[in-house]
């Protein structure tokens, strides 16, 4: 066990974990921020997609000793009240349907268009690649990113 | 009792349904509904398994406070259709209420107060369009008459409208100002009950965004995994390998030294059959939190005893399948007589079809939290499709009273059938009541590719028979597949009745001579159902044969068929079934096997998509039709490659008729994610085993569609109609999985006999 000090959501946190904890269970076992999802535990499905100082990361490979020091932004950091553009267009095209992935969906669209403000429908795809949806919602996400892109 | 199909079961509670004033006593007991409102339930009478009429109690409640607060109950489980939407909207718009007051809570699992909460089959809409219309109905008419008491004026001078009753005159008056009058009325006769003309509609008919949205897109809509208990712990469990393996012994020193773990735990599996509802044979870690437990899991040594399954390998039974084909089966349909119509035949094409085993993979991995408490009750928080079924299992696996067991229903997070069983939640119930303490079971990835009640590996061989003239004069299809009956019953070799109804013995063109035959298979996993169950391969193999003929007959695809629907006519398929026809689970004469409907939506989606010209333009364009869950569904795909030879689904176009389209939007989304469903299956999905051990890990073995490969746009043209409503969960998926074969076709030339297509 070790202590580690985290940023996370703007708010300075202590946990006592085993260094080796990837952050997701740090957050959702230590922290109580369940909104990040376990999908697939290597990378491979993008549901507990996190920033990391801006960065699109998967949290359920990214142990917590990486985290110290960084910026660390979940789904319950983006807003209070869903007021985010991203969350906004979110809402205005009705993307989800399940809803489980979708966390990991917006962060990855919120990483991308801090990056690319204007994507194009390649840019889209190639940053949007990494995250699953079994439900099928990915034409309304990139219409959602279009929109968010433009406001 | 859970009948082996449930997704089959008959099911009639529409014209039964009764709405009533549920008791004081009833009313205190819906803790989650607020108190000193007006409570309204509806009276459901529903076939039981054994065809006796069993009488529920109230299963839905509307209640009004008197704060305007109207709150509905959402009685089936919500796993990404849009249920908990759809059905609570159907209500409002009755009642008038204000759409934006209305507060959705979720019902525990719980027969005897909501009646049948199975969701699947596509039934919810089907099922309960009426009895919500009735219950909102009844409601609006004993607010009207408050209303009408209160200001001394005649009821028909009264409406209802955004949660108000207004006047004539001008006067309104707000629904919650009416409670303490309405509470002391009588209920009004059903004969009285008139409901709203289809055209009122303020919801129904509309786009509706699901309740649930701003949750999920804050982070805050509570899935199975999300439920937190103090003092709870969480378990990981190793399954036996191999479906029958037994444990010989365990070594758990190593796991036990990990700092968390607090206790390893034995689960006693059902064996061969491995059943629908029990736990496999495993081991659990249980432990402080999720990574404990993981790490935990991995420093278990277990000797297994793999039992007769150890040699299986899927390709292997396949192949011996595919050969079975070729021989005589036993037969499940006759129309005319096929070998006098083969001996007679111009050409006699034959073909087979394969399609592997499918894991649900559900973004969501199956997972569930038991609070076992010293007293003999238990409660539950899961993600499930089943709640009662679930309740049963646990109760039994502990041995308890089912009315011991509360069922919480969470969201789910994918379901496509297999949250229907409930061999998670019976773990979870088991490990707590050893750990004396709440235990939230979660499931790896890999457990859940490796465990899942599988989609049946299938081989099928079609002979189509063209005559002298080069007309099909006949039709022999051979399908075999392990059935789901046989993962609670070994000894079932054939496909079911329920089965061979989808898709398969409800061939519905005009051939003279039809034979349809079955050959025995064994399963050596857990067989389940996948969102459209056995239509998905049998979707595949008629379809894809058919566009084959059409071609060698030198026809365009869509003439061949509406050319073989002849005239328009209600189907039987009288005298010529071996068994039962499930027409899932309704009667014929209530819903019909319409041609005409299957026309109309070929017609449509032709004239949509501008097939022909698509056609004479060169575009790799496929088309199939498939009925299945009583909704009509054409489906044309495009398909063209991309720069590094993979295929991609520039457009796709659906044709749909559902009858009364309930929540247009959510049909709509059903469609676009059924396409992409039903695109994985065609192009990257399949489960395989060799020495009885599913040979995929994750998602980088079974894959998925993801973005870049999904279809880009997806055009629903829903069919105007005032048909009662039909589910759409399931039927987007058999349809699109031939038409994209024949598109590929069209762009490379070369047929599909085998899923999924690898280049």
């Amino acid at each position: 066990m070790a202590k580690f000090n985290l940023t996370i959501n703007g708010k300075s946190q202590t946990v006592d974990v085993d260094p080796s904890t990837p952050i997701l269970w740090v957050l959702r076992d230590h922290l109580d921020l369940v909104g990040t999802k376990y999908g697939c535990g290597v990378a491979a499905c993008g549901a507990c997609t996190i920033l990391m100082n801006g960065n699109a990361i998967r949290s359920c490979v990214t142990p917590v000793s990486a985290a110290e020091g960084a910026k660390i932004t979940t789904i319950e950091g983006l807003s209070e009240n869903g007021d985010h553009p991203v969350q906004k267009a979110w809402l205005e095209h009705d993307v989800p349907q399940c809803g489980y992935c979708q966390a990991g969906q917006i962060m990855s669209a919120v990483a991308l268009l801090e990056s690319n403000p204007n994507p194009s429908d390649a840019d889209i795809d190639n940053a949007m690649n990494g995250n699953i949806c079994r439900c099928g919602t990915y034409v309304r996400i990139k219409k959602a990113i279009k929109t968010a892109a433009k406001s | 009792m859970i009948p082996k199909l449930p997704f089959l079961k008959s099911k009639d509670p529409e014209d039964k349904s009764k709405v009533f004033i549920p008791s004081r006593r009833d009313f205190l007991k819906i803790s989650s509904l607020a108190t000193g409102g007006f409570l309204l339930g509806v009276n459901f009478q529903c076939s039981g398994p054994k065809g006796n009429t069993i009488t529920f109690a109230p299963n839905v409640y509307l209640s009004i406070d008197s704060d305007n607060l109207v709150t509905i109950i959402a009685h089936r489980s919500e796993m990404g259709t849009g249920i908990r939407t759809s059905l609570p909207m159907i209500v409002a718009d009755e009642l008038g209420a204000d759409w934006t007051k209305v507060k959705i809570v979720q019902a525990e699992g719980d027969e005897e107060k909501y009646g049948d909460q199975n969701t699947d089959g596509s039934y919810s809409v089907r099922m309960f369009y009426e009895p919500m219309r009735r219950a909102g109905a009844t409601a609006r008419h004993m607010l009207l008459a408050a209303a009408a008491q209160k200001w001394g004026v005649d009821v028909s001078e009264c409406r209802a409208e955004d949660g108000q009753v207004i006047h004539s005159g001008g006067k309104k008056i707000k629904f919650g100002d009416l409670v303490e009058i309405v509470r002391e009325l009588e209920m009004p006769n059903a004969d009285n009950i008139t409901l709203k003309d289809f055209s009122s509609y303020k919801l129904i008919g509309k786009d509706v965004a699901i309740y649930d949205n701003l949750d999920i897109a804050i982070g805050k809509a509570t899935f199975g995994a999300d439920i937190d208990l103090p003092n709870m712990q969480v378990a990981i469990v190793k399954r036996s390998p191999v479906i029958g393996a037994k444990v010989i012994s365990y070594n758990d020193a190593k796991a036990l030294a990990i700092p968390g773990v607090n206790r390893v735990v034995k689960i006693e599996g059902s064996g061969i059959p491995p059943g629908l509802d029990k736990p496999l044979e495993g081991v659990a870690v249980i432990a402080d939190n999720t990574w404990a437990a993981m790490k935990g899991r991995d420093a278990l040594e277990i000797e297994w005893d793999l039992g007769p399954n150890q040699n299986y390998s899927s390709e292997k039974q396949l192949q011996e399948m595919l050969q079975s084909t070729s021989g005589n089966g036993k037969v499940r349909r006759e129309r005319g007589n096929f070998n006098s119509a083969r001996q007679q035949a111009g050409q006699v094409i034959e073909k087979t079809y394969l399609a592997p085993f499918y894991a649900h993979a559900t973004m969501e991995p199956p997972t569930a939290m038991a609070d076992y408490k010293g007293d003999g009750t238990c409660e539950i928080w899961a993600p499930t499709q089943h709640p009662q079924w679930a309740r049963q299992a646990v109760a039994e696996a502990l041995g308890i009273d089912y009315q011991n067991v509360k069922m919480n229903v969470t969201l789910l997070g994918g379901g496509f059938g297999r949250k229907s069983k409930p061999d998670f939640v019976v773990e979870a119930a088991l490990l707590s009541k050893a750990a004396k303490s709440p235990v939230r079971v979660q499931w790896t990835r890999e457990d859940d590719l490796h465990h899942d009640f599988y989609h049946a590996q299938s081989a099928q061989r079609i002979r189509a028979v063209l005559d002298k003239n080069g007309n099909l004069s006949g039709w022999n299809h051979h399908t075999v597949f392990p059935a789901i009956g046989a993962t609670g019953n070994s000894d079932e070799l054939h496909p079911s009745d329920g089965e061979l109804g989808l898709g398969c013995i409800d061939f519905p063109y005009e051939v003279p001579h039809i034979r349809i035959e079955t050959h025995e298979s064994k399963a050596h996993t857990r067989i389940g159902w996948l969102r459209s169950v056995s239509n998905i391969h049998h979707s595949f193999a008629v379809n894809c044969m058919l566009d084959e003929v059409a071609e060698i007959k030198g026809v365009d695809p869509v003439d061949f068929l509406l050319g073989m629907l002849a005239e328009d006519k209600n189907l039987t398929f009288e005298g010529e079934l071996k068994g039962d026809f499930g027409n899932y689970g309704e009667p014929l004469d209530k819903f019909p096997w319409n041609t005409r409907r299957l026309r109309g939506v070929i017609e449509k989606v032709a004239k949509e998509a501008n097939w022909k010209q698509a056609i004479a333009s060169g575009k790799s364009v496929g088309f199939a039709v498939q009925k299945s869950f009583l909704t009509y569904v054409a489906c044309i795909v495009e398909v063209e490659k991309g720069n590094n030879g993979q295929i991609l689904i520039p457009e796709v176009h659906y044709a749909v008729d559902c009858g009364i389209g309930v929540n247009t939007d959510r049909i709509r989304s059903q469609f676009e994610g059924g396409a992409q469903f039903a695109a994985s299956l065609v192009l990257t999905s399949a489960i395989t085993f060799e020495n009885g051990k599913v040979q995929q890990n994750n998602f980088d073995g079974y894959e998925l569609i993801r973005m870049p490969q999904a279809p880009k746009k997806t055009h629903i043209h829903l069919v105007e109609s005032m048909e009662k409503p039909t589910g759409v969960g399931e039927p987007p998926v058999p349809p699109f999985i031939p038409a994209m074969c024949n598109a590929i076709y069209k762009l490379t030339g070369k047929r599909i006999y085998r899923l999924p297509y690898n280049g």
